[in-house]
């Protein structure tokens, strides 16, 4: 009997949510949307980053070093100037990020084997992408202190870094963000149908009339989780494909451990979002609690900086936040390969974050006082 | 001369109520307040691009002068906070389970090649899965490396000139801190949730409490209408702005190098652009719940991913890069980071508030059109 | 004759709705004279609204031309609205600023002069009975001082054309006594002209004129003692000796001849056709003791004569078996010294009674006097602050989840999933009883059928005509034939004639044993009560039966009072004794 009633309650959330075309839109529009933008437009890696070369060398050295750096994709040289005045007016008006500043004595000092700086003028105005610029600038240098030393036949101690990239060999954002993605659009829809589902039939009255049958409070719980986790698991779906097929992440770990991932993510997201929906009494204020919890969750997940760089008291807050740990599961699972024991840790914590949201929920119903 | 003090009273009674709800409205408040102070408290002392104390393994196969003075330089580093390990596999085991974030691995021989001239590489392994964190800390591991080897053979006697070493002078944010360009950028973020969002919702909020249509049969003009929504939450979205460089000078400690009278010009002006958005959304949906959906998704999330605020627009795709050109707040983080970092770059400025004003006047001349006097 | 306030000329206008288009108003025209009350009178969707809004210059007509003041309000609605003051159905009062700050915003809107307001704040205040309330939020009045406020903003700038539409819509009836007073006021003092828009006929005949309006057409205009006058001859009381007035009336409606019968008080108050005679021996054949004497026709009776198209319900229709688990005449709701506090403010306050088995048992009072709170308790929706309560031995909100399957709830407002379809509504509120299978469908086919919703099966909930939401919500609570029906405030809004429709199936239900209880703020919908209990201020003012109750009123200056008499003399004598 609590089965049919169960099916009654999630066969009328379906409907109340899809028969609306604006409810089907918000669902199937912004996600995808929002998919290929932000997977396109986030993105930290640096390409074509427009330099001006102020070269005052003659020499064949400092032609060599500019070729290595046209070689490169990150970067494009736009410019040449001849003036110390032409570079404040470069950089100050953002037409180049960077100034390489070659002295007249380059090439002969590289001929004599003397050590010789050359200097790069940064614009600093935001400092991750300055600071990613001057490492790749640091790496063709590198080379080209190899290969010029070599050519001159010089030994020097024969130490060098071989570096390997693990999981992410090419080191490409997109690989990161777009996993990332994953777990910040399934949050997104997984809230907005659960927040409202409450605070809509509040202001409609028909939770009144809900509470009034013989349903118990747990079986409206479920009825109204059901909605938030299929279609959340759908989304996700399409979702992870997309990753796959569009944006070729490869997907490493064991696709079960992923979804056992989403399933405990879901459940703590309907929580949150049915907690939220409980307390609010209008429409207005459930959009706006969970928008007030999203914004500092996706912030505080680790979506796009790490959470170890925030200082320790944020960082036990994030504890709080379902999407961390779903962000690690995700990446976990798509890029390292992780399966189950590995991820353990992260499973946990949602499940716990999901029963307590979905009890006091619950509680919520009948206690709720007007 | 009658007309104009009718009219001047009306104006004055639609801002008056406007300023009472405001102050009344938990959600108002949430969203004015609220919101701009949790934001700036995480992106000022939460969020950070800057590595610090990056956790990595040094593995040590033979403990002896070199290899020691090699850990020493990364466990000195202020980049670092290093463990040490005797075995690769544990070392390995480490990295999986995301103990740490890197390993930097000397073999057995690694001393006695080094100083017989044979071949020495040092491995490093990096969890590349967050691609930005690994290249920051390829570029430290490296820094730290190089600054160990030419001092390691100066101390014996074997000086090794690099042929071209790297003199880096960083304009406007010498130290690098991202916070001095997310702060700045923040309040672009701000002025849109007060501008867009909260006026999208205000003003459906009176659609569906029919209060607009008891407004409509007075005699207020729909220009006065249109200036009575418009001023109060104009004048709420410059608190805030003004809330946010404060926190931004004082408590973050961001400089604010251009003129303050610049700033708050191009913040008026673009606040003006977030308004008529929120307006003419809350004029095309009448309905709080889209009215809603539709800042969220059209206003905030733009201003947040494609104005240039976190990542970078000259390194997004040419179609996106186009894209990024309607947002308006993409114009206005760029005055915000050049006015606070850089001081008063007239180009970067007249260009951008020149955008800004082609917005207004397009977003203008829509709501004037979109607004009747009308229900049907 | 001097210039017509008001002038429409072959006006139409069209909605498009849910694809489908809706002719609100078709090539109506009329006018309407200076320093007169008018009412717009029509059962619901007939166009009021519609026409209130293009006189108001809202809305821009299809076709055809309004004047206003000798204005066409196509060409200047500025001009229009400068002068005429109109409150729509809800007016626009921000329920977040208190009752002066809501008078300033109007005035400011309104362009009164600043010296001339602190006389005419003064006096609407006065006129109104909210001075002493100046500094409260609006969102914290009762709905009659709500309505009196924005009756208040309407006229702070004294408006030559005043039109109001529905403004005693739910509202208790000493307010609606002193909103008319307020109207009539103006009226005289002023020279006002009054266009107001009613679904309560009893005030059409305090109009000087009236036009008819239905399905947005004009039907006729004329006083409305001309319209009265039609039906007259044709209305009588009629008693019988051995028949309850529910069991008579549901014998008179079907007979031969009858327009429409109501009951009032003891006796059925008859309309019947033109040519019909009002013959006991075809009306009640084999009925004894039935005593039949003609009475002045209301405008109400002349009203529904001319819009009724189809007979009454056939009560046998309603088809339910209900199983009554126990004697009827038990008591099967008890509630005693029921307290509720929200805060400091005591909404309900010792309120103890108890209902019978197979009664209507009505819940009396105005807006605001705790009936909504009483109910909501009683159903488990509210926890009470102290007192007891018990709905079939039951105290709702901590009993088992199955002690609320014999009951049926139908709420104040329309409160079914508005997007979706009416088959799907009672699939799930059936499915929510435990109905299933062949059961089930045997039930939705009744509840489609009874209530004639076959042909809105499919549509969505919410595009459904006001008084089929209102069918569908009762066919919903009766899905599972409960043996305890909860009925909060179901004839609100609803026009006359599907009121009677309503209390047709409700005795119908009363009848085989099931027990209603009803909440209303109509006062004649008293009559249909067994007993009922009258709320003030979260007290119980009386109770008893409709007679016991409408005695406390009887006097020689009124001998036959009215509930709505009975209710203002209570309301009085407990103000007088406060």
């Amino acid at each position: 009997m609590p089965f049919a009633h169960i099916i009654a309650l999630a066969v009328k959330e379906f409907l109340a949510l899809l028969r609306d075309k604006r409810g089907r839109y918000v669902l199937i529009g912004p996600p995808i949307v929002q998919l290929l933008v932000f997977s396109f437009a986030a993105t930290f890696d640096l390409n074509h980053v427009p330099v001006a070369i102020y070269n005052q060398d003659t020499g064949s050295a400092s032609r060599e070093l500019i070729s290595h750096i046209e070689g490169s994709p990150n970067f494009e040289i736009i410019r040449s100037i001849n003036h110390d005045a032409d570079i404040a007016p470069l950089i100050d008006n953002k037409d180049v990020l960077l100034v390489l500043h070659i002295g007249p004595n380059f090439s002969a000092d590289i001929l004599r084997g003397s050590s010789t700086p050359i200097q790069v003028i940064l614009d600093g105005r935001n400092s991750n992408t300055a600071m990613i610029a001057m490492n790749y600038l640091r790496s063709i240098l590198l080379d080209f202190n190899r290969d010029s030393m070599k050519k001159q036949g010089q030994t020097g101690p024969r130490t060098v870094l071989e570096i390997r990239n693990w999981y992410n060999e090419n080191l490409q954002s997109r690989w990161f963000i777009v996993p990332g993605i994953v777990g910040l659009l399934t949050l997104v829809v997984t809230l907005l149908v659960t927040a409202l589902s409450v605070a809509r039939e509040r202001e409609a009255g028909t939770f009144d009339q809900l509470l009034v049958t013989p349903f118990r409070p747990v079986e409206i719980l479920i009825g109204k989780a059901i909605p938030g986790i299929v279609v959340g698991l759908v989304e996700s779906t399409v979702i992870i494909l997309l990753a796959i097929v569009l944006f070729k992440i490869p997907l490493r770990g064991d696709i079960g451990a992923l979804y056992l991932g989403i399933a405990l993510f879901l459940l703590s997201a309907t929580g949150i979002g049915l907690m939220i929906s409980s307390i609010a009494v209008t429409q207005q204020q459930a959009i706006l609690g969970a928008f007030l919890f999203m914004v500092p969750a996706v912030i505080l997940s680790g979506f796009a900086t790490p959470i170890a760089n925030m200082p320790i008291v944020v960082q036990w807050l994030t504890y709080l936040d379902p999407l961390r740990y779903f962000l690690v599961v995700v990446r976990g699972v798509f890029l390292e390969g992780d399966s189950y024991a590995l991820l353990f840790n992260q499973y946990w914590p949602m499940l716990i974050i999901g029963i307590v949201t979905l009890a006091f929920a619950g509680w919520l119903f009948r206690h709720r006082m007007y | 001369m009658i007309a104009n003090t009718a009219s001047r009273m009306r104006l004055l009674g639609m801002i008056r109520k406007e300023t009472w709800q405001i102050l009344r409205d938990p959600s108002s408040i949430a969203i004015a307040f609220v919101m701009p102070v949790v934001l700036l408290f995480l992106f000022g002392y939460g969020v950070s691009l800057d590595a610090k104390h990056i956790p990595v393994g040094i593995v040590i196969e033979q403990p002896d002068l070199a290899t020691r003075s090699l850990a020493g330089s990364f466990s000195r580093s202020e980049f670092f906070s290093s463990v040490l390990y005797s075995t690769i596999q544990e070392a390995e085991k480490a990295l999986d389970k995301r103990d740490i974030e890197g390993i930097v691995w000397m073999r057995n021989n690694f001393s006695a090649n080094l100083l017989s001239g044979r071949q020495a590489p040092i491995g490093v392994l990096i969890n590349g899965v967050d691609s930005n964190q690994a290249n920051i800390t390829r570029g430290y591991i490296q820094g730290t490396w190089l600054a160990w080897l030419s001092h390691y053979t100066e101390a014996h006697g074997r000086p090794l000139p690099m042929p071209v070493t790297l003199e880096q002078r960083v304009w406007f944010n010498a130290a690098l801190s991202s916070r001095y360009f997310l702060v700045p950028g923040l309040i672009a973020i701000i002025m849109t949730l007060i501008g867009s969002l909260l006026t999208a919702m205000v003003v459906a909020r009176e659609w569906e409490r029919g209060t607009m249509e008891a407004l409509m049969v007075t005699p207020l003009r729909i220009g006065e209408m249109l200036a009575g929504k418009l001023i109060p939450y104009f004048i709420l979205g410059m608190g805030g702005m003004l809330f946010s460089v404060v926190l931004a000078v004082w408590e973050f400690d961001v400089p604010l190098r251009g003129s303050f009278w610049l700033l708050t010009l191009s913040a008026a002006l673009f606040m003006l652009v977030a308004l008529l958005i929120g307006l003419l959304i809350s004029i095309v949906s009448k309905n709080q719940f889209v009215a809603g959906q539709l800042a969220i998704i059209v206003t905030f999330l733009p201003a947040f991913i494609l104005s240039g605020f976190l990542f970078d627009i000259n390194s997004m795709p040419a179609p996106v890069q186009l894209l990024t050109h309607l947002v308006p707040a993409r114009y206005f983080v760029a005055i915000l980071q050049t006015l606070f970092l850089a001081g008063d770059i007239w180009p970067v400025i007249l260009a951008n508030m020149g955008a800004l004003l082609v917005m207004l006047i397009f977003f203008f001349t829509l709501v004037r059109i979109k607004s009747r006097k009308r229900l049907d | 004759m001097t210039q017509p306030a008001l002038v429409l000329s072959d006006v139409s206008k069209t909605f498009r709705s849910g694809g489908r288009l809706i002719q609100a108003l078709s090539d109506v025209s009329f006018q309407i004279q200076p320093g007169r009350v008018t009412g717009l009178i029509g059962p619901d969707g007939a166009g009021k609204t519609t026409l209130m809004r293009l006189a108001a210059g809202l809305l821009v007509p299809d076709k055809g031309n309004i004047e206003v003041l000798g204005i066409d309000v196509g060409k200047d609605p500025i001009q229009v609205q400068s002068q005429v003051g109109y409150m729509p159905q809800r007016f626009g009062l921000y329920e977040d600023l208190s009752v002066q700050e809501n008078l300033e915003l109007y005035a400011d809107l309104q362009n009164v002069p600043r010296q001339e307001r602190p006389v005419r704040y003064k006096e609407l205040m006065h006129m109104t009975g909210l001075a002493p309330f100046t500094r409260r939020l609006a969102g914290q009045l009762s709905g009659g001082m709500k309505q009196k406020l924005g009756l208040a903003c309407t006229l702070v700038r004294s408006p030559q054309l005043l039109l109001l539409d529905e403004p005693t819509v739910g509202v208790d009836p000493v307010s609606r006594r002193e909103l008319w007073q307020i109207v009539y006021q103006q009226v005289q003092n002023a020279g006002m002209t009054v266009l107001l828009s009613t679904a309560y006929l009893d005030e059409a005949e305090r109009c000087d004129e009236v036009v008819l309006v239905h399905e947005g057409n004009l039907l006729g205009q004329g006083n409305p003692q001309d319209f009265s006058d039609e039906v007259s001859g044709h209305v009588f009381q009629i008693s019988a000796a051995h028949l309850g007035a529910r069991q008579l009336q549901a014998q008179l409606s079907h007979a031969p001849g009858v327009l429409d019968a109501l009951i009032e008080g003891e006796t059925v108050r008859l309309v019947m056709q033109a040519q019909a005679a009002a013959n006991p021996d075809i009306l009640l054949p084999g009925e004894s003791g039935v005593k039949i004497t003609p009475l002045t026709p209301h405008f109400e009776d002349a009203f529904v004569a001319k819009l009724k198209t189809r007979p009454d319900r056939d009560e046998q229709k309603l088809d339910l078996k209900v199983g009554i688990s126990g004697q009827i005449g038990d008591e099967v709701i008890q509630v005693k010294n029921l307290v509720r506090r929200f805060g400091d403010f005591v909404a309900v306050n010792n309120v103890s009674f108890s209902v019978r088995r197979g009664e209507i048992f009505g819940l009396l009072g105005a807006n605001g006097a705790g009936k909504s709170t009483t109910f909501r308790m009683l159903c488990g929706l509210l926890p009470a602050s102290s007192g007891q309560l018990a709905v079939a031995g039951h105290d709702l909100r901590v009993a088992a989840a199955r002690a609320r399957g014999s009951i049926g709830y139908m709420a104040q407002k329309f409160s079914l999933y508005s997007n979706l379809s009416v088959l799907q509504n009672l699939r799930f509120f059936s499915s929510a009883y435990g109905l299933r299978g062949k059961r089930q469908s045997k039930r939705l086919h009744w509840a489609l059928t009874t209530f004639e919703l076959e042909s809105y099966r499919d549509a969505n909930a919410a595009d459904l005509p006001l008084g089929y939401k209102q069918r569908l919500s009762f066919a919903a609570a009766l899905m599972h034939e409960p043996e305890i029906l909860f009925l909060d405030e179901p004839t609100s809004g609803v026009d006359p004639l599907a009121r009677r429709e309503f209390w047709a199936w409700t005795n119908a239900l009363a009848e085989i044993g099931v027990t209603v209880l009803v909440t209303t703020h109509f006062m004649a919908e008293a009559n249909y009560c067994d007993r009922l209990v009258i709320l003030s201020d979260g007290e119980v003012l009386t109770q008893g039966t409709p007679r016991e109750i409408k005695d406390l009123a009887r006097n020689t200056a009124n001998p036959d009072p009215t509930m709505e008499d009975a209710f203002i003399t209570l309301i009085e004598q407990k103000k007088t004794a406060a």
